[in-house]
């Protein structure tokens, strides 16, 4: 204030001119600048502080304290002490609000950690308690016909149940697909009242419970008709399962396709049925291919249809329709309720051999769902490191290097 | 100038061209087809619904209505057939598997989307799809031989130590159901359906009463500590239905996830960083914006997860001791369900026998129907606001 009114008073000749401010003493300092995205140093000390702590109290409270013992307890209590230290010593620092979001943090990621080492035990303990069996190769390439249950781990195998699931399976996807996605293109390209009311239908059915499919299969089949039960039986009663759901599901991914190719189709003069087979069909291709080995994944896995439609056997069964066939579920289902523990062992083999499938299929089916990188493949990439041909420098352009690529 | 033009046509030259959607040529052939496929795998699928019923009436006529009475087990010897003990043990798997289910995949669908760095996102997705996708006998396994060692000292535990008040009387038990119902009712009238009204309390009062009565009963109990029938051995846990529970909530969860993780995803960009940007944290933007953006697929998902618990059978089969009583403790051994029921007693079943069993179906497949389409219209109805965005 004061100098405003000192420079009034000065002379008028005194042209104006630009100060410099002058810097202060503490900003001479330049302060960290914050970092967005991680916690704060005290924070992260109190994470890691929290859960060291949590771990040694939960050892003094299960060890010296309580009488209860065991890795259980331990887990439970030092879970327990670590939100608790977590919670408190962020308060000590901090807002309550800020508290409440560090405990839920944690509690959200602790239990997303409990779900996702729920899986890995899962897959873990199936091959472990598996692996005396299934390290030998005959568990694959013979049966259990004229094999005891409870002979060594070198004789007999579930060749059988392999087979049998892969004819089943097969039966299944042949009647499915072709239904499913026609019903799906039904529904999407045609429409109409009878469209929608189809829609609901399949809807409600994948709600179907899988031992009803099979109940109804065994009632109508065998029972009504006559029939053996057989392979063809028990591929009938995925088959009423698998249908609505790759019918809906290929309904979901039929409905992505854009509607400009469409109508860009049908605006060049095809027939609805040239655009369907020619651009919509081709356009939902990766994604109907996911979703029927999705399908097909779970069909494999289910028990409850084979067990009543198609039947147990250790012997070897190729004919779909004589004879009763033995399937990888099914065969699980009954080892592992035998009373003899090399029995048990198989029974986790074959639960193993069964993953494997599904594994694979799991990984076919995520490699054709995804979308094409930008990035040329690792093979690709492999391939060019060691051709001798001259690759373009990193630092040109994009024209010049498409130009190289093109004049190789 | 405007010149008007001469009309020296006949008019019936430009009457319109007739247009109309009825196919011709090869699309008629197209249709019809279809139509054909289509009208096929309705008659496949409704038809199981059909069969079914047409398949109780004669059960219906032999047993009467005792075949829904509560005072009668399944017991083919003595021909006392009801259906009441195995549907009270199916809704309890199916509870106590949601019981599990619910709060670990609304976890782990919001960390997933909120929480979870973006490079890690599609692998947890995948590994999510992938629990979908294992065998319902691989978690029976599970259940059954890594779970159950550890669980029946659970259910030892807190049966041992809750059981007294369950135990000491019906009062407590009451109490305790009018306590939890009226949470739960306020909770669901507060923020399921969004009445805000001041009548709307009226559950949680009631429910906060029943707590304030609780209290001198429960000092009385821990008075007497002979009345409670505690059982030394853990093998009268085993094979219950909460071990059941436990391993179809694994089989329940990672459909319930993606459901969640779904809906959690198309939250608006715009919206969440308004809420941060306003100074609310993580936790603050998620309860303000994700979680009733996303209320429609929580509530859709858990029905749909429901309605998968009520039907499984072979790990449940695998796990529990097929006891045919009416069970209020979970904790104790044996239970029965519908499912497990069918997958263990078909192959000698004979006549009005093989009726009952798919009668017993034909109710779960009804109950199962019903959760399912209530879940469906839920899950429809909270998406098809954005989706003409």
């Amino acid at each position: 204030m004061t100098t405003v009114l000192d420079r009034d008073d000065a002379p008028v000749a005194e042209a104006p001119r630009t100060f410099i401010p002058t810097r202060r003493s503490d900003d001479d300092v330049p302060l960290p600048r914050t970092s967005l995205g991680v916690l704060p140093l005290e924070n992260r000390f109190l994470t890691w502080g929290a859960r060291v702590a949590a771990l040694g109290l939960a050892w003094v409270i299960v060890d010296r304290l309580l009488p209860v013992h065991g890795l259980g307890w331990f887990v439970v209590i030092a879970l327990l002490c670590n939100v608790v230290l977590l919670g408190v010593g962020t308060l000590t620092i901090d807002s309550p609000i800020a508290m409440t979001d560090r405990v839920v943090q944690w509690v959200v990621s602790t239990a997303a950690t409990v779900v996702f080492l729920a899986l890995l035990t899962v897959l873990f303990f199936i091959f472990k308690r598996g692996w005396a069996a299934l390290h030998y190769w005959n568990f694959v390439t013979q049966t259990m016909h004229q094999t005891l249950p409870d002979a060594p781990y070198n004789q007999g195998g579930v060749l059988n149940s392999i087979v049998g699931t892969l004819i089943e399976i097969g039966i299944a996807v042949a009647i499915t697909l072709p239904l499913g996605v026609a019903t799906a293109v039904y529904m999407n390209e045609v429409g109409g009242g009878f469209a929608r009311m189809i829609r609901t239908v399949v809807e409600a059915m994948t709600a179907l419970p899988s031992i009803v499919a099979g109940l109804f299969i065994y009632s109508f089949w065998i029972i009504l008709l006559h029939e053996p039960r057989s392979g063809f039986a028990g591929a009938l009663a995925i088959s009423v399962m698998m249908l609505p759901i790759i019918a809906r599901a290929s309904d979901v991914v039929l409905r992505v396709v854009p509607g400009s190719l469409r109508e860009a189709s049908l605006g060049l003069g095809a027939s609805r049925w040239r655009t369907i087979w020619h651009v919509v069909l081709p356009t939902a291709r990766p994604g109907l291919a996911t979703a029927l080995i999705l399908a097909v994944a779970r069909g494999i896995g289910e028990t409850s249809p084979v067990l009543i439609a198609s039947g147990y056997a250790t012997f070897m069964v190729t004919h779909p329709f004589h004879g009763v066939m033995s399937s990888l579920p099914l065969s699980v289902y009954n080892s592992v309720i035998a009373p003899e523990p090399q029995a048990v062992t198989r029974g986790y083999a074959t639960a193993a051999v069964l993953m494997i499938l599904v594994l694979t299929l799991f990984v076919i089916a995520r490699l054709l769902a995804r979308e094409p990188s930008p990035k040329p493949s690792l093979w690709r990439r492999i391939r060019r490191s060691f051709s001798p041909v001259r690759r373009p420098a990193a630092a040109t352009s994009a024209l010049p290097s498409i130009m190289t690529e093109e004049s190789e | 100038m405007t010149s008007i033009p001469v009309q020296g046509r006949p008019e019936q030259d430009v009457r319109p061209r007739p247009i109309s959607r009825r196919p011709t040529g090869g699309d008629a052939v197209f249709v019809y087809s279809f139509r054909t496929i289509g009208a096929s795998v309705l008659i496949i699928t409704g038809g199981i619904g059909v069969f079914l019923a047409l398949q109780s009436v004669p059960t219906l006529r032999h047993y009467g209505p005792e075949f829904f009475s509560v005072h009668e087990g399944w017991n083919f010897s003595t021909d006392q057939v009801s259906v009441a003990s195995l549907l009270v043990g199916t809704v309890e798997v199916a509870l106590i598997a949601i019981a599990i289910a619910f709060p670990l995949s609304v976890a782990t669908a919001l960390y997933i989307s909120e929480y979870a760095p973006p490079r890690i996102q599609a692998t947890l997705i995948s590994a999510i799809d992938l629990m979908a996708a294992v065998p319902s006998i691989v978690y029976g396994l599970w259940g059954r031989d890594l779970i159950q060692p550890h669980a029946d000292q659970v259910a030892m535990f807190v049966d041992r130590h809750l059981g007294p008040y369950a135990v000491h009387g019906a009062a407590v038990g009451r109490l305790l159901v009018v306590m939890v119902s009226g949470v739960v009712i306020w909770v669901t009238l507060r923020w399921a359906l969004n009445i805000k009204s001041r009548w709307a309390h009226i559950p949680l009062v009631v429910g906060a009463a029943a707590a304030v009565a609780l209290l001198p009963v429960t000092f009385t109990v821990n008075a007497d500590p002979n009345a409670a029938n505690i059982s030394a051995q853990v093998s009268s846990f085993q094979k219950s239905a909460f071990i059941a529970g436990i391993a179809v909530s694994m089989m329940v969860l990672p459909m319930a996830c993606a459901i969640m993780r779904q809906v959690f995803s198309q939250t608006p960009a715009g919206e969440k960083e308004a809420a941060l940007a306003l100074g609310s944290t993580k936790w603050g933007m998620i309860r303000a914006v994700v979680l009733p953006f996303g209320k429609g697929g929580i509530i859709g998902g858990t029905m749909l997860s429901l309605g998968r618990a009520l039907g499984e059978t072979i790990a449940v089969l695998l796990i529990i001791n097929q006891v045919f009583q009416i069970k209020p403790n979970i904790f104790e051994t044996g239970t029965a369900t519908v499912s497990s029921t069918i997958a263990a007693q078909f192959g000698e079943a004979t006549g009005i026998q093989l009726k009952a069993l798919l009668t017993a179906g034909f109710v779960l497949f009804v109950i199962t129907l019903v959760v399912n389409t209530l879940a469906a219209i839920v899950v429809n109805r909270s998406r098809s606001g954005n989706e003409t965005s």
